[in-house]
């Protein structure tokens, strides 16, 4: 029998029995919804986590840190390759080899250090961090009020949002956070800031000449360099409602600069002192360089190459990885009780399928008299099954996925009275959508295997006498 | 129990043979000899009714005939088949090619329309729909029934039902019509009309009809042979000329 009659008439059988149909059929629906329901939530949640750690705009990111620095990330490179002392400075010319690495998109140096601005003669003292252009496309500043930076190199700066509160002499309330960032935002934009740092100038070799016993070492010629204290006045250009640099815990600014600007001013850092006798010339020394990958999949091939160089490394792979895990794990639990309903519902199809053969057995032997093999026979009670599974499926998804939406509603509304902002953690991908459908088509089908096995086997003289 | 007269082969194309035809039964610790060593030869076109009272083993040689049963012992060969020798799907094949068959309770199906019952072997033989539906409603043109085609079978009478299975019957073109008691549940006059009918297509299709009945009349009206049986053997096989005289039996 061809695919369109069969399925024509599975139809017409399974409407003949309306009532005991839809209860079965209901019965998988339900299945689908529990399972569909259980999964979005996995999914969800995962989503929530990989949507937090894409804000961090690391994902894509390696941070190399000198292995002289001694406080590597990877307790790997403690134990591996050269001592400290031993191993290479994070210096220009490694950042330049960095930025020829295959899939690198871009190395800058993590430019990073406390200071004290002054706005309206009021000084505060804050973390102060240099942003590349790129940094422009980081989620961080979807919501910003005013703009990114017009230059590279434009004496410009961009807030965070607790900062223009304590700019703005207000006091950041306990839980959520609901101050307007636009509101904000409206006094400090295009108000100038004056920033006042360490500036590190370069000044020839003085050896000091009463101390003949510690002759200088004539080959750090230049190695030098005094200390002036400056100022630079900064335009506010833009305030930021998330924090871009959520990650760095206790070190994360507050204050962004331009990357190049950054650079131009010379701003002493905490390296400069403990690299001051290996860094050749002029040359910076950077205490970490963040390295920008084309893409999250290359991220360990571009980390496993700077790793050869002698750095240290870290990304967000690396804390993902066993996140993603757990999420695994999740999943498998999640996806086998929200299987165990459906496999109740199968129960529910093989007994359908056991009474309408009993019911339809004259039926059966009418159409092996007129010519059904036996084949045509089992594909009928199977056409009917994969009927039920696919009914079911389909309504168990819009099911599952209306128990999503209401629960997602629910708990939103329990977060926001709780003081927290709402959150989507409940996700329904199309692959799950043809996932349900294709598992409660191929369930059905398995359901199906013994009821379509029996009447297919029924002798058609017997069933022809039964009344 | 007498042994069955062997049966000499008339003239002409032989479209059914059975040899030494056995159905047996186990029932518990008896064994129920259905049919008990039957052996005869169908022309084709011929018209045989098989008669005998109940329990005589008429409607089980019907079915061996028929490719629904599969004989202990013997063979029933139709063609240059030989029934017993085929496989399930291969007899499934043979009924669906070779036999239409009549029964005496019609066996339509109750959720189908007439059209849809009658079209049904022909979804089995996987005939596309529009041809289907025309051979279908040929078929119910030609038992008149072309106003009844959405019906179901609940809202027929008896007779219509039992033209409606004849059209089912006949939708294949078989090489054989077997009818078990194709006027059993019908009133003199409607039971007429079917024979009339079946005794048409035999002649006019050429048609093979194997008829088991109870009733000598019906059979010494319409039939060319009448073969007896009696428990399981059978006993009597003789020529007849249909009477056909139109008045009801």
């Amino acid at each position: 029998m061809k695919l369109p009659d069969l399925t024509e008439l599975a139809l017409r059988n399974l409407r003949e029995s309306l009532l005991r149909n839809s209860l079965t059929t209901i019965g998988i629906s339900v299945g689908v919804a529990s399972l569909v329901a259980m999964l979005s939530l996995g999914i969800g949640l995962q989503q929530l986590f990989s949507r937090r750690l894409a804000k961090s705009g690391l994902f894509d990111t390696v941070m190399v840190t000198s292995r002289r620095d001694l406080r590597g990330m990877g307790r790997d490179e403690e134990r591996n390759g050269p001592p400290p002392g031993e191993s290479r400075v994070l210096d220009e010319s490694a950042r330049l080899e960095m930025e020829r690495l295959p899939n690198v998109l871009e190395a800058y140096p993590d430019i990073r250090f406390i200071s004290e601005l002054r706005y309206e003669d009021k000084p505060h003292l804050t973390m102060i961090s240099a942003l590349p252009s790129s940094a422009k496309s980081n989620e961080s500043f979807d919501g910003m009020q005013g703009n990114f930076f017009t230059s590279d190199t434009a004496p410009e700066v961009i807030l965070q949002k607790s900062f223009a509160e304590e700019l703005l002499g207000k006091v950041p309330g306990r839980g959520i956070d609901e101050t307007n960032v636009a509101d904000l935002a409206r006094p400090l934009l295009g108000k100038e800031l004056t920033m006042r740092y360490a500036q590190r100038a370069t000044s020839p070799a003085q050896p000091p000449s009463a101390d003949a016993a510690n002759p200088p070492d004539n080959s750090l010629s230049g190695a030098a360099y005094s200390v002036v204290s400056r100022e630079q006045k900064l335009k506010i250009v833009g305030v930021s409602d998330l924090d871009p640099e959520s990650m760095r815990g206790p070190t994360r600014a507050k204050v962004f600069l331009p990357l190049k600007l950054a650079q131009s001013l010379h701003i002493m850092q905490p390296t400069d002192l403990r690299e001051v006798a290996r860094a050749a010339g002029d040359q910076p020394v950077y205490s970490s360089v963040s390295v920008k990958v084309k893409n999250p999949a290359q991220v360990q091939a571009v980390e496993d190459a700077i790793k050869k160089m002698g750095f240290g490394t870290f990304s967000i792979l690396d804390a993902s990885r066993g996140l993603q895990q757990v999420f695994k794990v999740l999943y498998a639990f999640l996806g086998i009780f929200g299987s165990l309903a459906l496999i109740v519902a199968s129960i529910g199809i093989v007994n359908t399928l056991v009474m309408a053969i009993l019911e339809r057995r004259r039926e059966i032997g009418i159409m092996k008299a007129i010519g059904a093999s036996d084949g045509d026979v089992k594909k009928l009670f199977f056409a009917e099954a994969g009927a039920m599974g696919v009914l079911g499926g389909i309504v168990g998804v819009a099911l599952g996925w209306i128990i999503g939406q209401v629960i997602n509603l629910g708990t939103n509304i329990y977060l926001k009275r709780q003081g927290f902002p709402p959150e989507h953690f409940w996700a329904v991908p199309w692959w799950l959508v043809g996932f349900a459908i294709l598992f409660a088509f191929l369930v059905s089908l398995v359901s199906g295997l013994y009821p379509a096995g029996r009447a297919a086997r029924l002798d058609p003289v017997q069933a022809l006498r039964y009344e | 129990m007498t042994t069955a007269p062997p049966v000499s082969a008339p003239s002409g194309t032989v479209a059914i043979r059975s040899e030494n035809l056995c159905r047996h039964y186990r029932m518990g610790e008896t064994v129920i000899r259905a049919v008990d060593g039957v052996s005869l030869q169908v022309r084709a076109g011929e018209f045989v009714a098989l008669l005998g009272s109940s329990g005589s083993g008429k409607s089980s040689v019907l079915n061996l005939v028929a490719g629904l049963d599969r004989p202990t012992s013997g063979s029933v060969i139709v063609g240059d088949r030989d029934l017993a020798k085929l496989s399930r799907e291969e007899l499934a094949k043979y009924r669906l090619r070779v036999v239409g068959m009549v029964f005496q309770s019609f066996n339509l199906i109750a959720s189908m329309t007439l059209a849809e019952n009658v079209e049904l072997p022909l979804r089995f033989a996987e005939v596309d729909r529009g041809q289907r539906q025309n051979q279908a409603r040929e078929a119910l043109e030609r038992v008149g029934l072309q106003a009844r085609v959405d019906h179901r079978p609940s809202e027929l009478s008896g007779g219509e039902q039992q033209r409606a299975a004849l059209a089912r019957a006949l939708i294949n073109r078989p090489q054989l019509l077997l009818a078990d008691e194709p006027t059993g549940n019908l009133d003199s006059h409607t039971g007429t009309e079917i024979m009339e009918m079946v005794r048409q297509f035999n002649h006019e299709l050429g048609m093979t009809v194997v008829m088991v009945t109870h009733e000598r009349v019906l059979a010494e009206r319409y039939a060319q042979r009448m073969i007896f049986l009696a428990d399981g053997k059978l006993v009597d096989d003789r020529p007849n000329t249909p009477t056909l005289d139109g008045g009801q039996f």
